[in-house]
């Protein structure tokens, strides 16, 4: 690629592209809405739970460790973005570019021992080194 | 007339070659794991049960377009949609060989990784709208460990494009013109190859859907072509990552006598086969092992592969 600049007539094989691929999706879902066969009965209007009578509602109250892994998630592909922001300019940015990534790459491990040290990468609360961190997290 | 007319032959071909492969997987799969297993696989329909697929198809086609009265109707219809689209949306930027090719942007990895992303919301969108428990309990492990998986997938590749010095896969297989990038980013490789499997949700880190206690995770209410369009969503993920795999690491369509394309299907093949086999042979491992392996040994590795790979380029 000779130019940073985006070639817009180029693009509208794409634009059909993502067309086609839509209207294929519609068109496998709709094909079979028109085909199939349509019945009620017994218990399918009922959640499935291994065949016995389902209990409760599916909008259940889970572990706080995923709403935790999103958050990591948030802050290390955050950070991923600069890092592949670097990876294309590394030969251009030198030496001095080099030390900079190696500062910022080594606060962001820093930050994932911090997370190791109070138990945040546990799954499950065995394994947690300091009291008192399970109820915090 | 051949502006207008090339651009639509390549799209054409590109998705002809997409849903081929994804759908003869499924009959590759099944016959593979039965050698592998020692039984025989479908063997009834056509010659080497070669029409077992179409007969499927068939099938699915006619079943009852189910959705259920409890569940989130637009939701539950979205998300099987999604991950199809996004799967096949991103084979739009992988070159075959130079110049074929539906879109050369120049940030064609950004873009598969972007798509990628976007991917896990079809199945923690599929879990939460199913309103089943299991279903449940399936997207939300789907969510987290795709997650914590595409943070250090992501920083695996940049090795490669530090190499290759853009984003842009045609340009990163010209890169490798002297040696394949899989042997001086062999770590990255190794890295990579482990997100795959998890991003794709294959055995040994199909946790999201593990049947021996879930169910079937996400897609336990789904059935019918909504369940086939999951199905068929994965194995095009598979081929997509083979289909990567072979671009940033096995020299795409560079190779000896054979013409280009022959090579890249060739490689992917290869790959596909490994994955197969790798789920013949593969346990499933506990999830909080599978969590723990992606943040406290892969994203380090994938820093430091990053941190040494930009060190040996600026020394050389």
């Amino acid at each position: 690629m000779s130019g940073a600049e985006l070639n817009i007539p180029a693009l509208w094989p794409f634009v059909v592209y993502s067309g086609v691929v839509i209207f294929m999706a519609i068109g496998m879902l709709g094909t079979s809405y028109i085909l199939g066969e349509r019945h009620r009965g017994g218990a399918m209007g009922q959640p499935y739970e291994c065949g016995i009578v389902p209990t409760g509602s599916a909008r259940l109250r889970h572990s706080a460790k995923f709403y935790l892994i999103a958050v990591f998630f948030v802050i290390f592909d955050l950070e991923a973005v600069f890092v592949f922001a670097w990876a294309v300019a590394v030969r251009e940015s030198g030496w001095a570019g080099y030390a900079e990534m190696l500062i910022f790459i080594g606060i962001l491990l820093s930050a994932l021992v911090y997370l190791w040290r109070i138990g945040a990468l546990e799954w499950g609360s065995r394994h947690t080194p300091r009291r008192g961190a399970e109820d915090s997290l | 007339m051949n502006e207008i007319l090339r651009p639509i032959v390549i799209m054409v071909v590109v998705l002809a070659y997409v849903l081929t492969v994804a759908t003869a997987l499924i009959w590759v799969e099944r016959r593979l794991l039965a050698l592998f297993q020692e039984r025989l696989g479908p063997n009834r329909r056509g010659p080497f049960g070669l029409l077992q697929v179409v007969a499927d198809m068939i099938k699915l086609f006619f079943k009852e377009d189910w959705i259920p009265p409890f569940a989130d109707h637009p939701v539950f219809v979205i998300a099987p949609a999604l991950i199809f689209i996004t799967t096949l949306l991103s084979f739009s930027v992988i070159a075959f060989v130079p110049g074929f090719v539906v879109a050369d942007l120049n940030i064609g990895l950004l873009f598969i990784l972007a798509m990628s992303s976007i991917g896990v919301y079809s199945v923690v969108l599929a879990g939460w709208a199913s309103n089943n428990k299991y279903s449940l309990l399936g997207g939300m492990r789907a969510a987290a460990q795709m997650l914590s998986y595409e943070v250090f997938m992501g920083l695996s590749l940049m090795g490669v494009v530090m190499i290759a010095g853009s984003f842009n896969l045609t340009a990163i297989v010209e890169a490798q013109r002297r040696v394949w990038f899989c042997i001086p980013q062999c770590a990255g490789f190794l890295i990579f190859l482990i997100a795959g499997f998890a991003e794709a949700r294959r055995i040994p880190f199909d946790l999201p859907e593990a049947e021996s206690e879930l169910v079937a995770g996400y897609h336990t209410e789904y059935s019918g072509m909504k369940f086939a369009v999951f199905f068929f969503g994965e194995y095009i993920g598979l081929t997509l990552f083979s289909s990567l795999m072979v671009t940033l690491f096995f020299g795409g369509w560079l190779g000896p006598l054979l013409p280009g394309a022959l090579w890249f299907v060739l490689k992917t093949f290869v790959l596909i086969c490994f994955f197969i086999l790798a789920r013949g042979a593969l346990p499933r491992p506990r999830y909080d092992q599978l969590m723990s392996l992606g943040w406290k040994l892969m994203l380090p590795l994938a820093l430091l592969n990053l941190l040494i790979t930009g060190a040996v380029l600026l020394a050389v």
